[in-house]
């Protein structure tokens, strides 16, 4: 009996009919492609792209060199060299990030005690050349500084979760 | 069969047995059942004040504080009941209500006592709204960082300075919340062991100073290494990353250093990252200093030795070595030098008495073991500033000092030491042995002992004066006496009467005689046959080489120096330099270039130390203890073994064929043939001191200047022991030559002369003036070549 039944279906299209019922939905329902790089998705404020480095208001630096960071990124990704500043602060002589290792799981960010380090929502870079993911403190203090804004906005939105 | 002082008590449903009067946290700890603590520290007496220890006791009103409970037969202990974890938990928040959120900031982070019992007892939430307690932070000088708010008012330090570094040098002030550890008055800790309290502070409130912010504790490996500076041979932890030693930490071993280590072995690792390292093979031609490669450097260092040889006989061929040099690296070189013919060859650069080599014993040890010192009862010191040279030998004497033991000293210098010392005799260097033969004579008067006729006649002419009468008193009455010959006694111009004395003296009241022997491997030295009368475990050598002396005066055609700086490792400096400046091949193992080496050299060639190096030290108790590397050396260098093994290939000598550090220790342990094979001459007393000059020169090597490492420390540089510039005076010699502190002076010593300024110090005895020897600023003053004199400018 299903051999007959399926020998009709086949006969009068059916499969073809059904496939084409979902083809004609799609051709008359509402578009959802975007037209990138013109056009964007939208963000979730907790999104995680590149990394930067905070400054506090005054213009000094966040990170204390405690190195958590380095310690929980499961990628390795992280590497900080630290040292007595002048003013007897504890504070960074290198942080580098290789971004070629980076996994964007935001573990950084959640464990830094002076949220310094975050991910932005800056996600389109590119390196041309060997060595260029590799972002040093003064590429991250940078991308703090020309994001800042919106990092603020972000942080200032989530607090209630955090 | 339970001894009668033994008792049962039940922990935590656990039936254990303990000594009667123990104290609980002793049988916990021993039955490995942890109770929280931080004031308890099993080397220090018991303070009870942080109350983190407290147990429930059965029939008790009150959670008792382990620490202080002593153990009464049937009772019964709960750590974790309910009621004992309530206490500690309340506890922890008490100690938590001032303590700084800093942890990230922290040194201590990651090893913090106080930060894994927050985890185990703290609450996540503080009920505390109130102001945090803020202390000033104190300068306690080069080697220690304080963060004095973090303190948790454990009081370890504290009683660290009172009970073990005889110093009182921090203390609390006030109670309560006000009360405040410092120094009172600002001040520097100066203690040879201050570094101890950065481990036994809980916190972060006493950290490391050279240390500070460089690694955080859990990038650290841990790797075991042995101290490279005074003859106790401390173990030692040292911590790295990424292939740099970031500090040093004591490894515990009851029989050598306990927990214990002194600042020096702390703090050298410094020198290992001194500009001045010498990172590449250089030699000397015509057209001055350039790098070359290995293959170019040992083919000009064993061309430039086998000329020499060939040219001037191997008589003209002289070896010097550090003593803090490996027992592998010294038998190496001895089997160079003697394979090229020559017994020129020596550790000893700051002696200038060998009458007595032939007599010494295979080599200079304590003859007992470390914690055979602390039961003394009766201890004579020749010649030692043994608080500053061998810190832990010295806690050892302290022990038993504070038990009662009699302590008698003979010094040239009123040093300073942290017991009571019964009598001491402080004399000028010229008049040590006599001080001594005192002691003798009066030892030989009330003797049942059969005394050599010719001691007798020899000490005739001695008077014995009322201290040295009470010492040897002491001495005859002590059923456990030690005699302890140090390192002003192995350096003194006389050294071999003091030690033939020393044997008298030793002999006739039944004493041990020990030498604290100045280097980490003095004692390697001479086993490994780094003295040229003697080859490895003292074999005889038919023609003796020449001594450190003899080699630099008049000096010979060619040298191999092994980690030494020889116009600061030498007793008489200027005529080292001279001698090597003359002479036509000198090939310096050396882990630093330095512009006397580049003035004196024709071949530089860089070697591994300390960390980088792999090998043996012998100790003063005779210890063997091997390390490894556990750092890379700097650029092309490498360990001086494998350099030496190199060159004794190239000078084509057979023999040199070793793989590793452990094939050269089994060969040289091969020679053993026991200590009796030693052949010792006879003894050949003499009372003949030196003429006493208008003005003897005491040279003292102060204790952070005693090797081309330590004397880069940099934060030891910057603490007092490493020695100043001026000559130290006391009053009353100061009055006759008007002088008065902070004058200036010229010390003229036959045709050399150094300007300096005078400070009075009154433990220098009248007719003789102290320098801090080892620097610079002294390279060419030879003391006992010439008459001394002193003028005011």
């Amino acid at each position: 009996m299903p051999a007959v039944k399926d020998y009709f279906r086949s006969l009068l299209l059916g499969e073809l009919l059904k496939g084409m019922k979902l083809t004609g939905r799609y051709l008359f329902s509402r578009k959802i492609t975007v037209q990138y790089p013109e056009e964007k998705t939208p963000q979730s404020p907790r999104f995680r792209g590149h990394h930067a480095l905070r400054r506090y208001p005054n213009g000094e630096e966040r990170c204390i060199a405690c190195k958590l960071c380095e310690a929980v990124c499961p990628a390795v990704a992280i590497t900080i060299e630290s040292e007595q500043r002048a003013d007897g602060t504890r504070r960074t002589t290198r942080y580098d990030i290789d971004l070629t290792k980076c996994i964007f799981c935001g573990f950084c960010e959640e464990s830094c005690p002076v949220d310094a380090i975050v991910e932005t929502r800056f996600f389109e870079y590119h390196g041309e050349q060997r060595g260029d993911l590799i972002v040093t403190k003064e590429k991250l203090l940078a991308m703090g500084d020309r994001f800042e804004q919106e990092i603020a906005a972000d942080r200032a939105q989530d607090a209630m979760y955090r | 069969m339970i001894s009668p002082d033994m008792v049962t008590i039940e922990v935590d449903g656990k039936s254990l047995q303990a000594r009667k009067g123990a104290m609980l946290i002793e049988v916990t700890d021993a039955a490995d059942i942890y109770v929280p603590r931080f004031c308890y520290h099993k080397k220090l007496t018991i303070a009870a004040n942080c109350r983190m220890c407290l147990v429930e006791v059965e029939k008790a009103p009150k959670p008792l504080p382990a620490c202080a409970t002593p153990i009464m037969d049937g009772m019964k202990v709960w750590t974790r009941s309910p009621r004992a974890q309530e206490a500690q938990k309340s506890t922890m928040e008490f100690l938590l209500i001032n303590h700084p959120l800093d942890c990230p900031i922290c040194d201590q982070g990651g090893e913090c006592e106080l930060q894994d019992l927050a985890m185990g007892y703290g609450a996540g939430i503080s009920r505390y709204s109130e102001g945090k307690r803020v202390v000033q932070d104190k300068n306690v000088g080069a080697l220690i960082q304080t963060d004095m708010t973090r303190c948790i008012h454990c009081t370890r330090c504290v009683r660290f300075g009172d009970e073990v570094a005889g110093v009182r040098e921090l203390g609390a002030t006030g109670r309560g919340e006000d009360m405040q550890i410092g120094t009172y008055i600002e001040q520097a800790l100066v203690s040879e062991l201050s570094g101890n309290v950065i481990d036994l502070c809980p916190v972060g409130a006493l950290t490391s100073k050279p240390f500070r912010y460089t690694a955080r504790a859990w990038e650290l490996r841990q790797r075991e290494g042995i101290a490279p500076h005074d003859s106790i041979g401390s173990n030692l932890y040292l911590h790295v990353s990424d292939n740099r030693v970031r500090r040093v930490v004591p490894r515990e071993n009851e029989a050598i250093n306990e927990v214990w280590l002194s600042d020096r072995d702390r703090y050298s690792y410094l020198g290992l990252y001194s500009p001045d390292r010498l990172t590449a093979p250089m030699i000397r031609t015509d057209g001055g200093w350039r790098e070359v490669d290995w293959d170019a450097a040992l083919d000009f260092a064993a061309a430039g030795l086998r000329a020499a040889v060939d040219k001037h006989g191997a008589g003209q061929l002289g070896a010097l070595t550090s003593a803090t040099a490996t027992t592998e690296e010294c038998y190496l070189l001895q089997k160079l030098l003697r394979g090229l013919g020559s017994n020129n060859i020596d550790h000893r650069l700051l002696h200038s008495d060998f009458k007595d080599q032939d007599r010494a014993p295979l080599y200079p040890g304590l003859g007992q073991s470390l914690a055979e010192l602390e039961r003394r009862d009766a201890v004579l010191l020749i010649g030692s500033n043994v608080r500053k040279e061998q810190p832990l030998a010295n806690h050892r004497l302290r022990k038993t000092a504070q038990r009662g033991a009699f302590i008698a000293v003979i010094n040239p210098v009123d040093f300073d030491f942290n017991y009571t010392i019964g009598a001491k005799l402080i004399v000028r260097p010229a008049r040590m042995v006599a001080a001594l033969a005192g002691i003798a004579k009066a030892l030989v008067g009330g003797s049942k002992k059969s005394v050599e006729p010719k001691v007798v006649d020899m000490l005739a002419s001695v008077k014995v004066e009322d201290t040295q009468r009470a010492i040897a008193k002491r001495l005859k009455a002590s059923a456990a006496p030690t005699v302890l010959l140090g390192n002003l006694a192995a350096t003194h111009p006389c050294a071999s009467s003091l030690g033939e004395l020393t044997a008298v003296v030793s002999d006739l009241c039944g004493a041990k005689l020990g030498y604290l022997a100045e280097h980490a491997n003095t004692c390697g030295a001479w086993i490994a046959g780094a003295v040229p009368h003697r080859g490895p475990f003292g074999q005889p050598i038919a023609q003796p080489g020449l001594h450190a002396q003899a080699m630099l005066d008049p000096g010979l055609r060619a040298y191999v120096l092994l980690g030494i700086e020889p116009e600061l490792d030498c007793c008489r400096p200027a005529q080292a330099m001279h001698a090597l400046r003359n002479a036509e091949c000198v090939v310096s193992l050396s882990a630093y270039r330095t512009p006397r080496i580049e003035a004196y050299g024709h071949a530089m060639l860089p070697v591994a130390i300390y960390a980088e190096n792999t090998g043996t030290l012998v100790n003063a108790s005779g210890e063997w203890q091997a390390f490894g590397a556990v750092v890379p050396p700097p650029g092309e260098s490498r360990p001086a073994w494998k350099v030496l093994r190199v060159l004794g290939n190239r000078l084509g000598l057979a023999g040199f064929d070793y793989a590793s550090t452990d094939e050269i220790e089994k060969d040289l342990r091969a020679g053993d043939a026991g200590a009796g094979a030693v052949a010792r001459g006879e003894s050949d007393l003499s009372l003949d001191g030196h003429a006493a000059a208008e003005l003897d020169l005491i040279p003292y090597v102060p204790a952070y200047r005693v090797d081309p490492l330590v004397r880069r420390a940099t934060a030891l540089q910057q603490t007092p022991d490493a020695g100043d510039r001026r000559l130290h005076i006391n009053p009353r010699v100061a009055r006759r030559f008007d002088l008065a502190e902070g004058a200036n002076v010229r010390l003229q010593n036959g045709e050399e002369a150094v300007e300096l300024s005078v400070t009075l110090d009154v433990r220098v005895p009248d007719d003789c003036v102290l320098i801090y020897t080892a620097q610079p600023a002294f390279e060419t003053l030879d003391a006992g070549t010439a008459p001394l004199s002193l003028q005011r400018l």
